[in-house]
């Protein structure tokens, strides 16, 4: 498996020419790599663990575990790779959304909330089993207004230092922004631990972090504007490997 | 201020124009002549404000030529010699809004309130540099000669 990322990582950077949206873990030291690489020294495996006994554990109620739906956590393999998608009712969800409205739809339980530990590990366990598999969003049909839109946000000027996220992660992707190599800005490492937090975190509050950074307006956790974005950045890492659980500085 | 107006106006932009924190300027060519407010700059202090990691935060993106600061940033070309290469109006155009001269510019605007999309309530209205903290720091890049 851990040769199969290597490789899948290897090619990615190779195909990659200028201007073209790279595997985040190609931005990394080779001391952060290595350690994203090893599940015995990645703290992200706390998360993967306790998300995996939640899985296995039935909520209060009698209702069934995720497990009693969809068998083993390695059913979900390639889920991760679909997400974000649009729902039946119309509703963009991310991994965390989905998870969110299995549990209030199928185990009638209070939702988990964003940035609750539970829901982290369980969106970590759920995206390792797509570790390595390239990522293949939709983004025909329902989902093209959603597309356009996240578009339409990454290219807009924001906050009091009038920075797009383009302006960043496209224009400048490689070039060094104090003490971090700016990259192509994608969220296939998400959820990530970083030293930084000294925890897990979602995309969400990674992109919460790019807004203040430009003293612009921080959207909330799972709002439309960050679920937008979002797409559009899975849509941007196309046919790049899931690599969450991340690691970063 | 008719004059500012008019430069404005020339320019399709309202940068001058809203915020009374915002200081009036006359754009000619891509520089602004005339020192804010009549404003005389400090190249102590402006030094200071460059090096300051909370509010101008130039060393994110620049490079100065001193050797005590560490993880500069390479976003922006390296401001060593820049007092060669500009006259402190072209440098105080690039500070107070460098969309003046280039709308594609990707460094940030430091003395413009008007326009901007989703600014964070704590900063709205205000400008990232007063128009003293400007002519402090144009004094200071004019003397970076080499
Ligand atoms: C002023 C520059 C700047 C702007 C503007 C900016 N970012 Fe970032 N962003 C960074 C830096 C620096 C990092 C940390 C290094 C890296 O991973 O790129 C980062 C990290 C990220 C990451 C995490 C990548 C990873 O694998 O860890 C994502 C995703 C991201 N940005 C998306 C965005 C989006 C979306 C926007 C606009 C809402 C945005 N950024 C605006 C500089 C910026
Ligand atoms: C987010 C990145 C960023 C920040 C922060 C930033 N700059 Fe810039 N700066 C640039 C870029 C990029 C350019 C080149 C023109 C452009 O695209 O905006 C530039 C150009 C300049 C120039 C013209 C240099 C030349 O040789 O033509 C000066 C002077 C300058 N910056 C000074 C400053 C000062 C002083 C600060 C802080 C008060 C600052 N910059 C903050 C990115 C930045």
């Amino acid at each position: 498996m851990r040769a199969a990322i290597a490789l899948a990582l290897v090619l990615a950077a190779a195909a990659a020419g200028a201007g073209e949206v790279r595997a985040p873990a190609t931005f990394l030291s080779p001391d952060l790599r290595a350690l994203q690489d090893d599940p015995s020294r990645h703290p992200g495996w706390l998360w993967v663990d306790s998300g995996e006994a939640h899985w296995r554990a039935p909520p209060a109620g009698g209702r069934p575990s995720c497990q009693g739906c969809h068998g083993d956590i390695g059913g979900m393999r390639g889920v991760a790779t679909r997400y974000p998608q649009v729902a039946d009712d119309g509703r963009l969800l991310n991994l965390e959304g989905r998870i969110e409205t299995c549990r209030s739809r199928h185990q009638q339980a209070p939702a988990f909330g964003y940035e609750s530990e539970p829901l982290l590990s369980l969106t970590a366990a759920v995206a390792l089993q797509s570790r390595g598999l390239p990522t293949a969003v939709a983004t025909d049909g329902p989902a093209a207004s959603f597309v356009a839109e996240g578009r339409r946000l990454f290219e807009t000027r924001m906050g009091q230092l009038n920075l797009s996220c383009a302006q960043c992660h496209e224009a400048n992707v490689g070039r060094r922004l104090r003490g971090d190599v700016i990259s192509s800005g994608i969220g296939t490492g998400f959820p990530a631990y970083r030293l930084e937090w000294n925890t897990m975190g979602s995309l969400h509050r990674r992109l919460r972090a790019c807004s203040l950074g430009v003293r612009a307006t921080q959207f909330s956790l799972g709002s439309p504007e960050y679920l937008a974005l979002e797409l559009y950045l899975a849509a941007r890492a196309q046919g790049l490997p899931i690599e969450a659980p991340g690691l970063r500085r | 201020m008719r004059i500012v107006l008019a430069a404005v106006a020339l320019l399709g932009l309202a940068a001058a124009a809203a915020g009374q924190e915002v200081a009036p300027f006359v754009v000619s060519g891509d520089g602004i002549a005339a020192p804010l407010g009549g404003l005389a700059g400090s190249a102590e202090r402006g030094g200071r404000i460059v090096r300051n990691r909370e509010t101008a935060n130039c060393l994110i993106c620049h490079t100065i030529p001193d050797p005590a600061e560490a993880f500069m940033g390479e976003v922006g070309p390296p401001l060593a010699g820049v007092g060669a290469r500009l006259t402190p109006g072209q440098i105080r155009l690039r500070l107070i809004d460098p969309t003046l001269a280039n709308p594609d510019a990707v460094m940030p605007a430091y003395h413009r309130v008007a326009g901007l999309a989703h600014v964070d309530a704590r900063w709205r209205g205000r400008p990232v540099l007063s128009a003293q903290d400007i002519e402090d720091v144009v004094a200071y890049l004019s003397a970076l000669k080499e």
